[in-house]
């Protein structure tokens, strides 16, 4: 049976942990469906049909679905699930949100944010805050599953030649309506997809320095910033930014710690990062433990001089 | 209104997790044990509504060994009225938790439930998500505030990007993300009145819910070790290794 992958996408584009995603979808078998559902969602869908090892795009457009409320999202999924022995989506709020609520509907267990595949059946996951990996084996007959975005090298976006299929499936469960959102904006790149990514802590001491010494380092080497919980917590910056096991899970090339002491809350968001480097003044702080270079600095010093280095 | 709230005795955040030398799991002998913080949250906004009058009484829940009456008890100090354990010495997975939940819910015909978005030990977050399901309402998860108005609740919940506001009808599940509030610390009064408070003791059968689950946990091993790094004494060592050795500049 086909795998079905959930794509990720903001009704204009796809988000590219939807690539990632089927990159592990892949791992488990050959022939893979992409649901795209959304509202005014064409052109995601003919983003996915291009995206390298998708055999067809289902394209579910409808108002009922185009804030994704996971009402309305698990409805759909486990309405056309009967033709897969596998439900996939990557481990971001949306699929946190709907994934569960569908494996429920569909009365079988889930398994959460899987960072290898060891066959169709069996998948690894970390636990306890990225402390210990376990091994999981299901029985079900359908695999529900999400996929942590950066444990898997995306599929290339371009090459396929997918067929794009209108569904028409309307689900409106009427339990929920969309209110309001407030996004952060941003010209950075994405912080879970960056290449690099500049991070500040509490040793900050207020948002203006994040803007006076985080932003210019950022700039110079095109890196989305991240942020430790005390810094979001302390008001610095918004949550959206925060790194760690309740924030968003990052593994770029490189992950610039400035000010971070390396609460075991944070490393489970980047230490699967490929280089780490910290700049702190307490030669003792845990983030020493997991950098690849360490400098013992005052980071409102030593930021600036890389910054002006680079 | 009731509110149902669900806690989970895990492992207490602060400690060092050691894995098994037989891979089978963490070891949890002899090592703090708590309420998931999340579901600390989750009592502690339970407590705000009924101090504001929209909740007269709270129902605390948990599923597990016989040890998790300590976590109830904590919860009961904290404000909740009542206790409900559920004990089951079988490895608990968010499916069959999830529908003994819906039980307790139902029969108690609590009109809001609130959990925690995790527990910091199996890091699922599908609880709240699978419990919505089978009650087939509406669902606030990673709640960053809860504004219960009339029969609807307004739930500004955390996702990527920035902040996000649904209304759901009651009844309705919540799951608290770690920004919805800051729990209060129990008193020694409150601490001392909590051991009088009912708590009942039940099991999955008086339910109806088989614990078994498809899905097992067939080995668990630390992470792979990162080498240990260096220490540079200055910008510019730091960065001649970045772009010299470590090539990603």
């Amino acid at each position: 049976m086909a795998i079905l992958v959930y794509a990720e996408h903001d009704n204009a584009s796809l988000k590219k942990a939807t690539l990632n995603t089927i990159a592990a979808a892949k791992q488990i078998g050959d022939d893979i469906h992409v649901l795209v559902a959304g509202s005014g969602c064409q052109a995601a869908a003919d983003e996915a049909a291009k995206a390298e090892g998708v055999s067809k795009v289902l394209l579910a457009d409808n108002a009922a679905y185009e804030h994704q409320m996971a009402e309305n999202i698990s409805l759909l999924v486990a309405d056309i699930a009967a033709d897969y022995s596998h439900i996939v989506a990557a481990a971001t709020t949306t699929g946190k949100n709907f994934m569960p609520r569908t494996a429920a509907l569909l009365d079988v267990s889930m398994i959460s944010e899987i960072s290898a595949v060891v066959d169709a059946q069996t998948f690894e996951r970390p636990i306890y805050a990225g402390n210990a990996t376990a091994t999981v084996k299901t029985t079900e007959d359908k695999v529900v599953l999400t996929v942590r975005a950066t444990a898997f090298d995306p599929v290339a976006a371009e090459g396929g030649s997918a067929t794009v299929e209108a569904v028409d499936n309307v689900q409106d469960a009427g339990k929920s309506s969309f209110v309001n959102e407030e996004m952060a904006k941003s010209d950075r790149p994405e912080l879970t997809s960056a290449e690099v990514v500049v991070s500040g802590g509490r040793a900050l001491a207020n948002g203006e320095n994040f803007t006076k010494y985080i932003e210019p380092l950022a700039d110079k080497l095109g890196a989305a910033i991240g942020a430790s919980r005390a810094a979001v917590d302390a008001g610095y910056v918004p949550n959206d930014m925060q790194v760690g096991q309740t924030g968003k899970i990052v593994a770029p090339q490189l992950y610039i710690a400035a000010g971070i002491s390396g609460a075991i809350q944070h490393l489970a968001g980047m230490k699967d990062s490929k280089v780490i480097v910290a700049i702190n003044n307490d030669p003792e702080a845990p983030i020493a433990s997991v950098a690849d270079y360490f400098l013992e600095a005052d980071l409102f010093e030593a930021v600036p001089e890389l910054t002006s280095k680079l | 209104m009731k509110a149902l709230v669900a806690v989970k005795r895990v492992i207490d955040y602060n400690v060092k997790v050691r894995v098994k030398a037989d891979n089978s799991g963490v070891d949890l002998s002899n090592t703090k044990m708590s309420i998931n913080p999340f579901d600390e949250i989750a009592v502690e906004e339970a407590v705000r509504l009924k101090e504001a009058g929209v909740i007269d009484e709270i129902i605390v829940a948990s599923i597990g060994p016989k040890e998790s009456q300590e976590q109830i008890r904590a919860a009961l100090a904290l404000g909740a009225d009542r206790g409900i354990l559920v004990q089951t010495d079988a490895k608990t997975y968010p499916l069959q938790v999830a529908k003994i939940l819906k039980n307790i819910a139902e029969s108690e015909s609590t009109d809001i439930v609130i959990l925690g978005k995790q527990a910091i030990d199996n890091d699922n977050n599908q609880t709240g998500q699978m419990l919505a399901a089978l009650m087939g309402i509406g669902q606030g998860t990673f709640a960053s505030e809860v504004k219960v108005e009339g029969d609807k609740v307004n739930v500004t919940r955390e996702v990527d990007g920035g902040l996000q506001t649904v209304a759901l009808s009651l009844p309705a599940v919540i799951t608290t993300d770690l920004r919805l509030n800051e729990p209060r610390y129990a008193k020694l009064p409150n601490i001392m009145k909590a051991k009088k408070k009912p708590l009942d003791e039940k099991t999955p059968e008086d339910f109806g819910v088989d614990m078994t689950s498809k899905q097992e946990i067939i080995k668990v091993v630390p992470p792979a070790e990162r080498q240990a790094g260096i220490k540079v004494s200055s910008v510019d060592e730091l960065v001649d290794k970045l772009k010299n050795e470590a090539k990603v500049i």
